[in-house]
């Protein structure tokens, strides 16, 4: 049994998700919600032989109860979310929030999932694509010891950066900052997201710097770190370790690549897979939660 | 040449771009006296924030030693006649900080972008025009795109309130006739709906001759720095400006002996080592890589023992933009690794 889904916003991350939701054994994309009736997204997701409107979240209500919808997915922008979500809540639907709105608990699923799991949340939210990248290493070292610290730069390509990240580019150094503290686990964060333009576009880039409150248990924090970069690979196998931890008196830097599996744009945007990829997996859990009556 | 009748507003960089050449380190007393004598001179605009704006202070580009609101503090009030003004670069700055920056006394803002990507300014420009201020949209290394390019992401800016556009040699990377290129389109769009600055750096010693190209091409701002404080081989240094542009009849309003006395007594001495320009800050603009990577880059030579125009150089092939000075650590790491150094 699969566990019918919508996927609202047909940008980007949008139509990456559908791709990665198209090969879940539990879940089924069966709607996708855009606002332009041309959209790439759109029109991909018609072809594949989903359900469509371009009415956004108000075209897709009416059949939510019909179709049997468990759970959406939004990834339109954090102004509209908000009004989705209580529009989809009233229905009984649960919502996966992959815009930097930040309504529900912030979810990181190589850190947090199994919590949020058992307090049955209606909505959760993916912090933003850098923080996918970020927060797990950010955790793997606070797991170690206490970090005064956290500072995250995240690089991507500017073909992979849509409008909507653009036009709220604050929501994204906010809401990432947040959760490198609440689940990172860092006293304070910071985030920082650069474009750029170069051809060939790069891959994403992160680079996550720590301060540790003490001097930094050298060993301890390469095995937390292998350990994450292991579990991270589960979900994202382009996830990968390129420099460090580099240590400098309190500071441990880490230097990350990720590489996309090229579902809607190529591989350089693997800061598009690492948030539908984390969102697949805590939907794959919810999903199978439904599916035992829970 | 003919700019004779031209008048010009110099901004000036010395406690801003000038934070890059000691490592963000200014004390309240040496902002005080340095904006003190800027405005007895009579510059009427100065920049103070950390070398990366308003949010800049990290480890990625380096610790202030006090926060923009400190340095603000110290600057504002004892003002006569200067204006101050804040760079913001979205991504890294947010709009909460810029709404800090007005509560202590800006009346300017220059949101910067890498000259490709305006509509990251967005947020930041409708807000700046919001409250009313002098917005600026910054339009950085601006060697890397087409003036036509150049002109559709100015487009952008402008329609989300920006009163002036600044085409900026991030780098120090442009000659004359690439400025006149530039500047000359964006006047051409523009006309008088708003004004053109231009923002040079001295890596390639085109500081002055970028800027009277500027001013020739239609630009009314130029950025300059005191004895070129600045990142890389420093700003375009103010005092040389002010005595060319005396000579070519462009007036400024600033006082040519104080302003000579300003770079010469009070911010040669707080710079320490002079600026120069250097086989590493001259790559820079050889190679077209954004200046404040020059000091990254000559610590990670003496760390993991790559040569910083080496690093510079693959910096440069790779197309890293601002604000990108975590790269510089990354590559000198993979050069080591490959050469067996670690």
């Amino acid at each position: 049994m699969k566990i019918n889904c919508a996927l609202i916003g047909s940008g980007n991350i949008g139509t990456d998700l559908m791709y990665k939701l198209k090969r879940s054994e539990i879940l089924n994309p069966l709607w996708m919600v855009g606002i332009d009736p041309k959209s790439d997204g759109l029109m991909r997701a018609k072809k594949d032989g989903m359900k469509i409107t371009s009415d956004g979240v108000d075209g897709l209500l009416p059949f939510i109860k019909e179709d049997g919808i468990k759970i959406a997915f939004d990834a339109t922008s954090a102004y509209v979310h908000g009004e989705n979500n209580r529009k989809l809540a009233e229905l009984g639907v649960k919502v996966i929030d992959l815009t930097p709105a930040a309504i529900g608990p912030f979810c990181v699923p190589s850190v947090n999932m199994v919590e949020l799991l058992s307090k049955d949340v209606q909505n959760v939210n993916m912090v933003t694509c850098g923080g996918q990248a970020t927060i797990p290493m950010v955790a793997a070292i606070s797991s170690v010891q206490e970090v005064e610290y956290a500072e995250i730069i995240a690089t991507i390509s500017s073909k992979s950066a849509g409008p909507g990240t653009r036009m709220n580019i604050d929501e994204f150094t906010a809401t990432t900052k947040l959760g490198i503290e609440k689940v990172g686990g860092a006293k304070t964060g910071k985030a920082i997201i650069i474009l750029n333009p170069a051809e060939p576009p790069m891959m994403m880039r992160d680079t996550i710097h720590c301060l540790t409150k003490d001097t930094p248990d050298k060993d301890a924090i390469i095995k937390s770190v292998d350990d994450m970069v292991a579990t991270m690979q589960k979900v994202t196998p382009g996830y990968k370790l390129k420099n460090g931890p580099i240590f400098d008196g309190n500071k441990v830097s880490i230097f990350l690549e990720v590489t996309g599996l090229g579902d809607y744009l190529p591989v350089y945007a693997g800061n598009l897979d690492i948030i539908t990829a984390a969102a697949t997996s805590i939907a794959e859990k919810m999903a199978e939660k439904i599916v035992a009556g829970e | 040449m003919d700019l004779k009748g031209k008048k010009v507003t110099l901004h000036d960089m010395s406690l801003r771009d000038g934070m890059h050449s000691i490592r963000h380190q200014f004390t309240l007393d040496q902002v005080k006296k340095m904006s003190t004598v800027l405005d007895e001179a009579g510059v009427p605009l100065i920049e103070v924030t950390h070398g990366d704006g308003l949010g800049g202070s990290s480890l990625n580009y380096g610790f202030g030693l006090h926060t923009n609101e400190e340095w603000l503090d110290a600057v504002v009030p004892n003002l006569k006649n200067a204006k101050v003004s804040a760079l913001l670069l979205p991504g890294i700055g947010i709009v909460k900080e810029l709404e800090s920056a007005v509560e202590h006394g800006i009346s300017t803002v220059r949101v910067a972008t890498h000259c490709t990507e305006a509509d990251c300014s967005y947020q930041h420009i409708k807000k700046a025009k919001e409250l009313n201020l002098d917005t600026v949209g910054f339009l950085m290394m601006a060697h890397m795109a087409e003036p036509k390019r150049l002109v559709e992401e100015a487009r952008k800016m402008v329609s989300y309130g920006a009163n002036c556009i600044y085409i900026t040699d991030s780098a120090g990377y442009m000659l004359p006739d690439m400025i006149t290129q530039r500047i000359s389109a964006i006047k051409k769009e523009f006309g008088d709906e708003i004004e053109i600055g231009f923002h040079g750096h001295n890596n390639m010693s085109m500081g002055v001759a970028n800027s009277l190209a500027a001013i020739e091409s239609g630009a009314n701002r130029i950025d300059a720095a005191l004895a070129g404080f600045g990142a890389g081989s420093g700003n375009t240094p103010i005092e040389v400006l002010v005595a060319v542009l005396n000579r070519m009849g462009v007036e400024t309003g600033v006082d040519l002996d104080k302003i000579e006395d300003a770079a010469e007594d009070i911010a040669l001495p707080i710079m320490g080592k002079p600026t120069r320009i250097s086989r590493d800050s001259l790559t820079l603009g050889y190679a077209g890589v954004y200046s404040s990577f020059l000091l990254f880059a000559r610590r990670a030579e003496e760390k993991y023992g790559i040569d910083a125009r080496t690093l510079l150089v693959e910096l440069g092939r790779r197309k890293m933009v601002g604000g990108q000075e975590d790269m510089i650590e990354d590559l000198a790491l993979e050069m080591a690794k490959e050469k067996g150094l670690i």
